[in-house]
């Protein structure tokens, strides 16, 4: 990264901590608001929390690296999260998944080499009766099959 | 014309936002006024869309509504309740409906969530009268009364939990709501959130009142985006009306409420762990003693409880604790908010009371499976619930009648699987996501789920399954005797069930092949 764009990344990270000092137990809403601002937890952005906070960085990596929402680099322009727990597989969710993970040629958390779309696992959406779900782009679609989570995931542009 | 479209997360993952809009439009063409209402579910999923019409008689239903549907239900003036193929008649005459006991679900669906006047013309608002007359003491007695155990899945007294609590002397202390709700086939906390939030609201005023706590939390899972979003528009709402900040409803009481969102960690729906998230801190499990009712939140005393226990009261006070308990079966006393998921036919909440057998829940009201062939299992309480057999049908829906036959009630989730289920691969699962959430504080949860993995897989591909078969067991052993946690001390329950009762699934592949 080049030191401009880090200068930037310090400035908003500070920013967005002092916009949450007033919190008690600001750290996680604070992270949520850096990867809404970035889309991932940039590495820089620790050493500064770290300071903000009055914490370690290795405090301030801990839990940025605890928590599965936290990404550390960035994601695709699509961020497809598929439900991979128990209701949705009763459902035949992990068929479903399989075969678009084989189409697309990924792992679960990879993420198409045009950058286009990136598959995610999520370990339900509360969407257990209306099953297989999953969330695209934050948006949720339920009862889904192999052909409608194919072309979910192959009409975002 | 009043016209109902359930904006809840599951009816808008069925298309009800494009209903709604295409309602809008064709009313628009037509001339037609028309009000659309964005009420929450009624729980009735394999309805949804459910578009609802007020008429004179009452609320009229139309189901699976497409918005390809949206001009023949004009042409059919479904406005007036006219007859339409999708029409499913008086929605609160719906037998799966019209059978239940909804003492906390009871406005979910019927009002606009964010409407304080709906609120308290359906009731709402009540429970918080009778609560500031009654005082603290008061509360904790009735709440005692009412026999309510904690609805996250321990089944803690809630009445004694608050007693505690009332009786620590600090200057701060917290009330916390575990809408974490990370169970597999579980939605109800979504819907209360989604559906009626100033229930959810009162509950924690009122817990606040009878333990002299001041501040409260809602903690709940960044899966909820929508839940979220409802809660902090409810709260201002309430806020505004005087039923959250000081003096509320013109006591001496003062109670204000923040939502605070998860990051995708299933550990963290565990109590402890959910106090270290709050602080900002890794959702590291903590030892108990001591109880969070003492040493809770930022080490103050603290009620946390799960969202269905705190809705539960505004009932409680409002009809009285007696009210309450006198449903129920045995030690379980009131209704639970059954959530029928998974491969079954009318997947939904089905509040009902206690004692109803899974039979019952899985067969006659949940009608079977959605693909209809045969029920294999069902799974009882989340991830860390057992597998049931049919030929455990026959059980009451009961704490105690539950641990008897090694399994748990939980947050009341029931996952049903059809014959073509693979139970090891169920089982292997288990131990998969023990081994993804665990915190990582005890060895047997962290590097026994692991392992447990690995075994199955040996299993699979037939490599001394006997000797295998007899590792997991010993696993167990070690991970429900050795893990600080339910994480790793309730995983052996998915995968004993699964072992015990479907055996013949953990046969090798191919040796299952040549005896088929
Ligand atoms: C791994 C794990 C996950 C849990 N997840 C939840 C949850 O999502 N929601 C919840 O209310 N309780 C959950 N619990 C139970 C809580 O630890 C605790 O018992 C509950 O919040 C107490 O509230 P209650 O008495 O009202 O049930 C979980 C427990 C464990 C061990
Ligand atoms: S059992 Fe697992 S999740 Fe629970 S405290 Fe131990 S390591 Fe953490
Ligand atoms: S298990 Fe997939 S939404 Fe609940
Ligand atoms: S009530 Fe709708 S068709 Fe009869």
């Amino acid at each position: 990264m080049s030191s401009e764009t880090e200068g930037s990344v310090s400035q908003i990270v500070t920013k967005i901590a002092e916009d949450h000092q007033h919190l008690e137990g600001p750290l996680l809403p604070i992270l949520h608001a850096i990867q809404e601002q970035f889309g991932f937890v940039p590495q820089d952005a620790e050493p500064v929390l770290a300071q903000a906070l009055n914490l370690t960085r290795a405090e301030i990596h801990g839990v940025v690296s605890f928590y599965h929402d936290f990404r550390r680099a960035p994601a695709g322009r699509h961020i497809l999260k598929i439900c991979r727990a128990e209701a949705c597989q009763s459902m035949g969710g992990e068929a479903n998944a399989r075969h678009l993970l084989d189409k697309l040629g990924l792992n679960w958390g990879e993420t198409t080499p045009d950058g286009r779309i990136t598959v995610e696992a999520i370990y339900c959406l509360g969407l257990c009766a209306t099953a297989p779900s999953a969330l695209l782009d934050g948006e949720p679609v339920g009862r889904l099959d192999a052909g409608t989570l194919e072309s979910l995931a192959m009409d975002a542009a | 014309m009043k016209i109902y479209v359930p904006q809840d997360m599951a009816s808008i993952a069925v298309g009800a936002n494009r209903v709604a809009a295409a309602i809008a439009a064709e009313a628009q063409s037509r001339n037609i006024p028309v009000t659309i209402v964005r009420n929450g579910s009624r729980g009735l999923f394999w309805l949804e869309p459910l578009v609802e019409v007020a008429t004179a008689s009452g609320r009229i239903g139309y189901s699976c509504v497409t918005p390809a549907d949206v001009p023949s239900l004009f042409e059919s003036r479904f406005f007036d309740g006219g007859p339409h193929p999708k029409c499913v008649g008086h929605v609160d005459q719906i037998p799966y409906l019209a059978k239940q006991t909804r003492f906390t679900f009871a406005r979910a669906g019927l009002i606009d969530p964010l409407s304080l006047d709906d609120y308290r013309h359906h009731g709402g608002g009540k429970g918080l009268e009778t609560a500031l007359s009654l005082g603290p003491s008061g509360i904790v007695a009735a709440v005692k009364e009412s026999g309510l155990r904690g609805r996250g899945g321990a089944g803690f007294p809630t009445g004694i939990k608050w007693e505690t609590v009332a009786r620590a002397a600090a200057s701060q202390k917290y009330i916390v709501c575990n809408a974490d709700e990370g169970d597999s086939g579980t939605f109800a906390d979504r819907l209360i959130m989604e559906a009626d939030p100033f229930m959810l609201i009162e509950g924690m005023v009122i817990a606040g009142i009878a333990v002299g706590a001041t501040k409260g939390y809602i903690y709940t899972r960044s899966e909820y985006p929508f839940a979220i979003q409802v809660m902090e528009r409810a709260i201002v709402i309430a806020r505004y009306a005087g039923l959250l900040g000081s003096e509320i409803g013109g006591s001496k009481y003062e109670f204000d409420l923040e939502v605070r969102t998860g990051a995708g960690a299933y550990v963290c729906g565990e109590e402890t762990s959910l106090l270290e998230s709050l602080e900002g801190k890794r959702g590291q499990v903590r030892a108990k003693p001591p109880l969070p009712a003492i040493h809770g939140l930022f080490g103050k005393p603290t009620v946390i409880n799960n969202t269905i226990s705190f809705a539960s009261v505004p009932f409680i006070l409002a009809e009285g604790g007696k009210a309450y308990a006198d449903v129920g079966y045995g030690r379980s006393r009131g209704t639970m908010p059954v959530q029928l998921a998974g491969n079954i036919k009318y997947g939904g909440l089905f509040e009902c009371a206690f004692g109803v057998t899974l039979g019952e829940l899985v067969n006659d009201i949940g009608g079977g499976t959605a693909s209809g062939r045969a029920v294999r299992a069902v799974q009882a309480g989340g991830p860390l619930g057992a597998y049931f057999p049919t030929s455990l049908f026959d059980t009451p829906y009961d704490y105690e009648e539950f641990a008897k036959r090694d399994g748990l009630i939980g947050h009341g989730g029931l996952v049903v699987f059809d014959d073509t289920a693979n139970m090891a691969a169920m089982a292997r699962f288990a131990m998969e996501f023990c081994a993804l959430e665990s915190c990582g504080k005890c060895t047997p949860c962290r590097i026994g789920a692991v392992r447990g993995a690995e075994t199955f897989d040996k299993i699979a591909a037939g490599v001394e399954p006997e000797k295998n078969k007899a590792l997991i067991r010993d696993l167990c052993e070690t991970m429900k005797f050795g893990s600080l946690c339910a994480l790793g001390g309730f995983t052996p329950y998915p995968v004993l069930s699964a072992l015990n009762h479907f055996p013949e699934d953990f046969v090798p592949a191919p040796v299952r092949r040549a005896a088929e």
